[in-house]
């Protein structure tokens, strides 16, 4: 089971946390901060993943943003691995050619692509296509609530004019 | 495609951003949140906020946390934002929810209801964004509240509902597994899911439930192997194709439950050999994830039952594994190694300079894991190397954590292998001085134990030996400074009983340092207390051996400083040390006999000293002791009758239905509460806690008077908490306890040996036959460091000259010789000349060839299976039909391809949103309305143009100054 993911940018910048474990907010900015001590200090061919009390953080680094998992002692850490970049693939198909400033700015976007991918610390769903359909699905919709809602303020403006 | 950064964003957050982005430390960041947090915190209290506005809050408060700062003040105001109707808002709400809330938060209670409500919506969209929340925020006090809708949503029409449901379901049962018990059926029924991705997440809750409970899911055998076959078949729809390999992640979770099945169970693991055999050869051994796939099958192939064939195969991957460049394959490689090594030690030999080399890598990760490796490959031949090895390594690490894992692993090993006294006690001692206070106190108490019982040997001069060389040990390192304080209990323990026992040292050399010792670490009172009770034993001997006791000066000192201690434990020892002093030679003879340790103490529990007083309380009318379990037990019962009992959920779980009407107790209130002999002073509880039985026997003595089976009923509960079977209610001699009393009085200071139970660690030593050392030249030390781990033949001579083996149990073992001998017996039979072990690589070869003809009819047994198997195919619960349900998949797979089915085709989609996309970067570029940062942000593609202007925005913005590639990811995902 995957008990958290972070992402972290090479100067130790948070860019995205989500937490499927119990974590307290103390726990949380301890374990972030043991992390990026950790991972960013690891030379590049090292291997990709780091023992952390008892659980494995398995890392990997896209340009000057590491992502980091955390999971169980008995998982698959090649696997790991690979929903990392799974998940890289994704926000790259959604984006178009992601950069760590897409993310800055869309945290709350990136949130969204990750509850389609895990759900409960697990792989929900392995098919980009499944995942890209939702999240389009998702956007219609706010589209469209937007446009209700500019056109509704239209309306309310032009009769309290 | 999907709106870019800024859009529908305030200057004021996007300024946040940047500021945070420019921020050159830490304290500088940290400024500008607090700065932040207090604007946040003035504005949320403002009057009639715009909805927009408040979404804009809410995003804020999110980045505010994932910074590590508490945005606790503004949780409510996410709360209510899930309240809201327009799903825009709402989908913000239940996201800042999910990231703000664990799952004991109070303000749950308040989503519930909303969650309850928006399960049961008509939009797929909005019961998705419920889902979400429920797996993060359902507890197990809040489970009954959502589980029948979340139940009933199994069978909802849409598949990404359906996925979200199982997997809401498989977080209920990792929080209570008692609440989905009942639910089984329908996880076997999604397993016929004809959505590929319903069908991949309910391997998940199946998972677990067979990792708790494998037998009841034998059955399921058949369809996860058909499962399997087809999806590495490529059956599944192409969508789920990950880097050319069919479906990884979903073969992955199959062999991780095949792995369990197959555990222990010959006939369901022949059912497997094909297949997994099948997925070795297919996958894809160049590309990560196929490793990912081969890994799982090593493992699932270590935990079924073995099979020679694909032992090889596995065996042969992790060759490759370990050959390989990459520290990801080498540390899986070595992981893999140790999940083998159980089933076929032999693999580890033609791996050990790979080994070697990875013990000696710089990363830590990979050393760890072979450390891990060496603790399953230890043997008696090799622990010295291995023990060694380990306690180097975690002197050298400052991860308190895994320190803390090392030294339980040293030790276990130590105590399991130690091929002679001396070398335990030194590596005790090397454990303790460097890592003493992660040590469980339990191995100081065992130390003590040996060191005090020996190991098992009859010979009595061993033993001084010991002892006296664990005394000289102790006062060499005594005087390092800052030792952990478990290690001082021991020092302090040892040099009490043995210091002076060989006569080597005199009693004030010792005393001395005991007193030196209380000084330098007067803040430890246990240390302190050790160091008291050491004097007074060496004392004491003294005094029995009729010598005469002269007190050093800093001695008496100290006792006088702590008979004035605050800590009435250190008083107290000083006052039994100034007593002890004062008696004359016989007397401490008595309460002090030498060498008593080792000596067992009898101790009653059933306190037969006290039937006495008991009896005669009781006769005074006192209530008989009632153990606390059963007085717990019927406060309940008084309230409900025990049927109840069982279907009532945990006393403190909430309850979401009404309450039923108030029952009858059973206990019928007429019956006579029981009074106790003639006095009525003590009021007896109304519902007393026996059961109807029990309750009858009791009241029949409130009639009768005083006689000795009253007293034994009456000591029923009494009996049950202390007694022992064979109790007697004669009451034993009086003088029992007293002397009782001083044995007890004196042993609590001689620390736990008496005390702790015997930890009585067989030895389970196999003696595997010792391999030949390796062929290959290679540097010196590392051959070495290779034959002592592998190899072990020199050793054994070592060893044998060592004498009598090692052991924790009490009980002396004579067989235990024996053993060693026989072994020396067998090393050189049993060690193969090199050809010999080229030879027993071919024979294992030459078995596996006869072996191939059942694995032909397993694969025609299958064959027979699939077909009748489609054929009753009539809806039932039975995954049997799985393979009709898999060519479905293909089906559907083959209709998006050509366009004609019914549910909108991906393509489609895809072209009209980049048709969307290019409709505004025409009409953006034609008008030049939007901003050029805008412009950069809707039509990103990966055409150069648009990178250069969002290099050119990073710039501008200030985020990231060092990235050099504005494409960033694009090289990477090729």
């Amino acid at each position: 089971m995957i008990n958290f993911v972070c992402l972290i940018s090479r100067q130790g910048k948070v860019r995205l946390t989500k937490w499927y474990s119990t974590y307290s907010q103390k726990e949380r900015s301890k374990a972030i901060r043991e992390l990026s001590g950790v991972i960013l200090s690891r030379g590049p061919k090292l291997c990709n993943f780091v023992d952390w009390k008892g659980h494995k953080v398995v890392y990997k680094r896209y340009a000057s943003l590491y992502f980091c998992i955390c999971i169980d002692e008995e998982d698959n850490e090649l696997e790991a691995l690979e929903v990392i970049h799974h998940f890289v693939e994704i926000l790259d198909r959604y984006f178009g050619s992601v950069c760590e400033l897409d993310l800055i700015f869309n945290f709350h976007k990136a949130y969204y692509i990750l509850d389609e991918l895990l759900i409960a610390g697990e792989l929900q769903e392995s098919s980009k296509r499944t995942i890209a359909k939702l999240i389009s699905a998702q956007d219609n919709l706010v589209e469209v609530a937007k446009e209700e809602a500019s056109s509704l303020s239209n309306i309310i403006a032009q009769a309290t004019k | 495609m999907g709106s870019q950064g800024g859009i529908g964003q305030s200057k004021e957050f996007l300024d946040l951003v940047k500021s945070i982005g420019e921020a050159r430390s830490k304290a500088e960041e940290d400024r500008i949140v607090i700065g932040e947090i207090e604007t946040l915190k003035r504005r949320l209290v403002e009057p009639g906020i715009p909805k927009r506005k408040m979404k804009e809050y809410i995003i804020r408060l999110v980045y505010i946390e994932m910074l590590g700062h508490d945005a606790s003040f503004g949780y409510i105001h996410a709360v209510k934002m899930t309240h809201d109707d327009n799903l825009f808002l709402k989908r913000t709400g239940y996201l800042a929810v999910t990231l703000f809330l664990n799952e004991d938060h109070d303000l749950i209670i308040l989503i519930v209801n909303t969650i309850q409500k928006d399960l049961k919506s008509d939009n797929f969209l909005i019961v998705c964004a419920a889902l979400n929340a429920v797996c993060k925020l359902i507890n197990e006090e809040t489970i009954p509240a959502v589980l029948p809708q979340v139940v009933e949503l199994l069978g909802h029409q849409k598949e990404a509902v359906r996925k979200k449901a199982i997997m809401a379901l498989h977080r209920f049962h990792q929080k209570s597994p008692s609440s989905v018990s009942h639910l089984v059926s329908n996880f076997r029924k999604r397993l016929c899911d004809n959505d590929p991705g319903v069908m991949g997440a309910t391997l998940c809750p199946l998972l677990d439930l067979i990792n708790r409970d494998v037998s009841s899911f034998k059955d399921l055998v058949v369809s996860f192997v058909s499962i399997l076959k087809q999806v590495a078949e490529h059956r599944l729809p192409k969508a789920y194709d990950y880097h050319q390999l069919p479906a990884p992640f979903i073969q992955i979770r199959l062999l991780k439950i095949l792995a369990l099945l197959g555990s222990g169970d010959k006939q369901a693991s022949e059912q497997m050999y094909t297949v997994v055999g099948d997925i070795f050869r297919k996958c894809d051994s160049s590309s990560n994830i196929g490793n990912a796939v081969i890994y799982q099958c090593i493992c699932c192939v270590s935990s079924i039952h073995p099979n020679p064939k694909l032992l090889e195969s596995a065996a042969d991957q992790i060759a490759r594994f370990l050959k390989s460049d990459s520290h990801n394959l080498k540390y899986l490689g070595i992981d893999a190694l140790g999940r083998l090594i159980k089933l076929s030690p032999e693999i580890a030999e033609q791996h050990q300079l790979a080994v070697i080399d990875c013990l000696e890598d710089p990363d830590d990760t990979l050393k760890r894991k072979t450390f891990e490796l060496l603790h399953k490959m230890t043997k008696s031949s090799n622990v010295e190397v291995i023990v060694d090895r380990m306690i180097d390594y975690m002197i050298s690490i400052n991860d308190n954590h895994y320190k803390t894992e090392i030294v339980s692993r040293c030790v276990e090993l130590a105590e399991q292998f130690a091929p002679s006294n001396q070398w335990f006690i030194q590596t005790m001692n090397r454990v303790f001085e460097h890592a003493g206070d992660l040590v469980n106190i339990k191995v100081a108490h065992n130390l003590m134990r040996l060191i005090a019982e020996g190991f098992g040997e009859d010979d009595d001069t061993a033993y001084t030996h010991l002892r006296s060389s664990a005394v000289d040990s102790y006062l060499r390192i005594i005087g390092a400074p800052k030792l952990p304080s478990v290690f001082l209990q021991v020092i302090c323990w040892v040099l009490g009983e043995y210091g002076t026992a060989d006569g080597k040292y005199s009693a004030s050399y010792i005393t001395g340092k005991l007193c030196d010792v209380a000084e330098a670490y007067s803040n430890d009172e246990t240390v302190k207390a050790y160091a008291v009770t050491a004097l007074i034993k060496i004392y004491a001997f003294e005094i029995a051996a009729g010598r005469k006791v002269d007190i050093l000066p800093e001695c008496q000192s100290l006792i006088e400083e702590l008979s004035a201690s605050h800590s009435t434990d250190l008083q107290q020892r000083a006052y039994e040390l100034q007593a002890v002093i004062s008696l004359d030679a016989q007397a401490v003879e008595n309460i002090m006999p030498s060498d008593a340790s080792s000596k067992e103490i009898e101790i009653d529990k059933s306190l037969p000293f006290l039937n006495d007083h008991v009896e005669r309380a009781i006769e005074k009318g006192a209530q008989p002791y009632i153990p606390e379990c059963e007085r717990s037990g019927f406060s309940n019962a008084s309230y409900l009758n025990s049927q109840d009992l069982h279907d009532v959920p945990p006393p403190h779980g909430l309850r979401f239905e009404a309450y039923e009407l108030p029952k009858q107790p059973s206990v019928p209130l007429t019956t006579p509460p029981i009074s106790i002999g003639s006095s009525n002073e003590l009021i007896a509880v109304p519902e007393p806690a026996y059961d109807r039985g029990n309750q009858a026997a009791v009241s029949v003595p409130s009639s009768s008077n005083s006689g000795p089976a009253e007293v034994k009923l009456r000591l029923d509960g009494v009996q049950k908490r202390w007694g022992r079977p064979t109790y007697s209610s004669s009451s034993p001699s009086p003088s029992a306890a007293p002397s009782q009393d001083t044995v007890n009085g004196l042993t609590v200071s001689n620390g736990a040996t008496s005390v702790t139970p015997a930890i009585s660690k067989g030895r389970e030593t196999t003696y595997e036959p010792t391999r030949k050392s390796q062929v290959v030249e290679i540097s010196p030390e590392k051959q070495k460091l290779a034959a002592s781990l592998f190899g072990g033949s020199s050793k054994q001579e070592r060893k044998s000259s060592l004498g009598g083996g090692h052991k924790t149990a009490a009980k002396p073992s004579g067989g235990h010789g024996a053993e060693t001998s026989v072994k020396k017996m067998a090393v050189p039979a049993q060690q193969p000349p090199p050809p010999d072990l080229l030879d027993f690589g071919e024979t294992t070869v030459a078995t596996s060839g006869p072996l191939i003809d059942p694995f032909k009819q397993l694969e025609g047994l299958l064959d027979m299976v699939e077909p009748t198997s489609s054929t009753k195919n009539h809806g039932d619960v039975n995954a049997t039909k799985v393979p009709d349900v898999m060519a479905t998949f293909g089906d559907t797979a083959t209709a998006v391809e050509q366009g004609g089915n019914h549910f909108s085709s991906i393509e489609d989609v895809d072209n009209l949103m980049s048709g969307l996309s290019s409709a505004t970067t025409d009409a953006s570029s034609g008008g030049g309305i939007a901003t050029p940062q805008s412009t950069a942000h809707i039509s990103k593609g990966p055409n150069l143009k648009n990178a250069l202007q969002k290099d050119a925005l990073v710039r501008q913005m200030g985020v990231n100054p060092s990235s050099q590639n504005p494409n960033l990811f694009k090289d990477l995902l090729g």
